[in-house]
């Protein structure tokens, strides 16, 4: 399953996006990230029958990415970002660049 | 009561009951209700053994248990099911892990998908749904199973909170939207703002410029429908398009939106408000039968 | 040589005559639905005040979101090196300036002659705008203007879970309901506006000195907030703020010219 977390606005769209087939809940996402904005569970909330641990960007964190990643989206010189980087599957996804 | 009581409610809508006069409770191997706390709606369907045998929808009220229990209320109504009876329930929803009588809660997203198979049928893969105070975009696999999925519950607009601010900048009943919308000569440019705040201002502009109300909300329905267009895309359409919630009844939003997208959406007999609390009851239903479900 | 900044903003459309770089005269209207009379007014205001004719004039200069509108315009400067110039024009020792407007809010990292190093820009949402703290005040029946002290009077500090400005409306009529006094729910909105302009600003870097200019920048209440988040003991205000972009524009002019 591919979960988008995060919100489109007049000013834009702003979704992280978790592959959660590839995601196997090792959490180094959560300890990459600045923002803590990644949190692992052990019970996917959009997948009652999964019984793996699974990471998630809960509610309140998702409402405000363009804000919680900002520091890690510098407008210009812009670096790789941790949590994708963090993540060994593969499993993480920016939609916005700007 | 004072002044606002008496203002009227442009954004009501009509509450409801339904029960299956086929069906006796009585004859039921397994009795399971999903309750949806959405933050402008609240749904109970009650089913027997996978069936829906009664569903309520109502109004949120300030407070999330007492909506839910107001909801379970309506739907029991009249058909003399004691509570007792109910093996399991679960919780959805904006409200979901305020719903006192629930033994579980799961995410809009799943039973919507899931609801979604169930009054639409199987060959549903793209649900959109459009709440209060939220928008979703799923796919699903031939199971009902969520494979993408989007939710946006930051920003208003594409949202019935948009349409309902719409509804009362304009003294139009919410209920008469759709209609109204399409009673214009000629189809105008839609609102170029997506932000409400400031589609509000722009709509007040176009108002002084002298258009007539109907033609602002069929601007307003277009880009609300593009804007829906636009989210919808980010996980793609798919044929086997069904829509369910609130603004599924605008058709004002909906017919531009599917002329955009430019697939037809399923039909269902079904009210679409309930897609949530019968994807829930669903849930309890396979979760009792697997033996992971309390049965009393 | 007299030169007038014009710049036609979502709320308020604001005009500066500059002589040889002073400032001798200033006007604002608020814009409303007719943007090309708007920029009249607020320029023959400017005029009025300056104590001039409008044949004295030698050039105009534009900016903002209807500087389409400003016919008379020689030169439309974009809304990001006006503020940047402004900044510089007040403040020398500048080197972040942010702008928060009715409906916009942005951060510009320049350098010491004024130049755009880089920016962040906020727009076509109220959230992160003036327009936010103004929809605010009428869901809580405050003045707009007393909105800012009225924050600097509480010192509690009370999340707001809703970012969009429509929902944050039901947000604070349910604190008011649950008996919330409006001291502490003004500091709560200011304190979710300033948070979102703050993490803009870190995009491009905290780098000090630190100016604010437009209309926002006269609420204490937000300037207080600002200065909270960003751990920064002052931020740099012109007086009227409001008029930074005209007199950044004309200033861009007048270094061109």
């Amino acid at each position: 399953m591919i979960a988008n977390y995060g919100y489109k606005d007049g000013s834009g769209d702003y979704f992280i996006a978790v592959d959660t087939d590839k995601c196997d809940g090792c959490g180094r996402c959560v300890e990459a990230c600045p923002g803590t904005v990644f949190e692992v569970v052990d019970e996917d909330p959009n997948d009652p029958f999964r019984e793996d641990p699974v990471v998630i960007v809960a509610r309140d964190k998702g409402r405000k990415l363009k804000y919680e990643c900002g520091p890690c989206k510098p407008p210009t010189n812009r670096p790789a970002l941790p949590c994708v980087e963090a993540c060994p599957q593969d499993a993480i996804s920016h939609s916005w660049d700007r | 009561m004072g002044e606002e009581e008496k203002k009227q409610e442009y954004w009501r809508w009509t509450e409801s009951n339904w029960k299956n006069p086929d069906i006796k409770w009585e004859d039921a191997k397994i009795v399971t209700v999903g309750i949806d706390v959405g933050s402008v709606s609240s749904q109970a369907v009650v089913m027997t053994d996978g069936q829906v045998y009664a569903y309520s929808n109502m109004r949120t009220g300030s407070d999330s248990p007492e909506s839910a229990r107001n909801a379970l209320n309506l739907g029991l109504e009249g058909t003399s099911m004691p509570e007792s009876r109910i093996d399991y329930c679960i919780g959805t929803g904006y409200g979901r892990v305020n719903v006192p009588m629930a033994d579980r809660s799961i995410t809009e997203i799943a039973c919507h998908a899931r609801g979604a198979h169930f009054i639409y049928g199987p060959e549903v893969r793209t649900v959109l749904d459009i709440g209060g105070q939220d928008c979703k975009a799923i796919r699903c696999d031939e199971k009902g199973k969520v494979t993408n999925f989007l939710m946006n519950d930051k920003c208003a607009a594409g949202t019935g909170r948009g349409m309902e601010v719409f509804a009362d900048l304009l003294s139009v009943p919410i209920v008469d939207v759709g209609e109204r919308s399409f009673e214009v000569k000629e189809e105008p440019e839609p609102v170029s703002s997506i932000c409400v705040v400031y589609a509000k201002t722009e709509a007040t502009g176009l108002l002084r410029k002298g258009w007539a109300v109907n033609e602002v909300l069929a601007a307003y329905c277009s880009a609300m429908g593009h804007r829906i267009f636009t989210l919808i895309e980010r996980i793609g359409i798919e044929k086997g398009f069904a829509i369910t919630g609130g603004l599924a009844k605008n058709r004002g939003v909906i017919e531009r939106l599917t002329k955009e997208i430019g697939v037809e959406p399923m039909h269902t007999e079904w009210d679409t408000q309930i897609a949530g609390a019968a994807g829930a009851a669903l849930f309890g239903y396979a979760l009792v039968q697997k033996g992971k479900g309390r049965r009393k | 040589m007299i030169i007038a900044g014009i710049d036609c903003g979502a709320k308020n459309t604001k005009s500066v005559i500059l002589r040889d770089g002073k400032i001798i005269g200033k006007g604002m209207t608020l814009t409303g639905f007719d943007q090309a009379s708007a920029v009249k007014e607020s320029l023959d205001a400017s005029l009025k005040d300056a104590g001039i004719d409008a044949r004295d004039v030698d050039k105009i200069s534009g900016t903002g979101a209807g500087m389409e509108e400003i016919k008379d315009a020689a030169m439309k400067v974009n809304e990001i090196r006006a503020m940047a110039k402004a900044a510089n024009y007040f403040f020398p020792s500048a080197r972040t300036v942010t702008d928060v407007g009715a409906e916009m809010g942005r951060a510009v990292k320049i350098d010491e002659r004024g130049k755009v190093i880089d920016f962040a820009i906020n727009e076509k949402c109220a959230a992160g705008a003036g327009a936010f703290i103004e929809a605010m005040a009428r869901a809580i029946e405050v003045e707009l203007e007393e909105m800012g002290p009225m924050a600097l009077r509480s010192d509690k500090s009370i999340p707001m879970n809703a970012q969009c400005a429509i929902f944050a409306e039901s947000e604070v009529v349910g604190l008011i309901h649950a008996k919330t006094v409006k001291e502490d729910i003004s500091k709560a909105i200011h304190d979710a506006m300033a948070s979102r302009i703050v993490s803009m600003i870190r995009r491009i870097g905290v780098n000090e000195d630190i100016v604010m200019i437009g209309g926002v920048a006269l609420n204490p209440g937000f300037v207080g907030c600002l200065k909270r988040e960003l751990g920064i003991d002052r931020v740099y205000i012109p007086a009227d703020p409001a008029f930074g972009a005209a007199v950044g524009a004309a200033v861009v002019l007048k270094e061109e010219a």
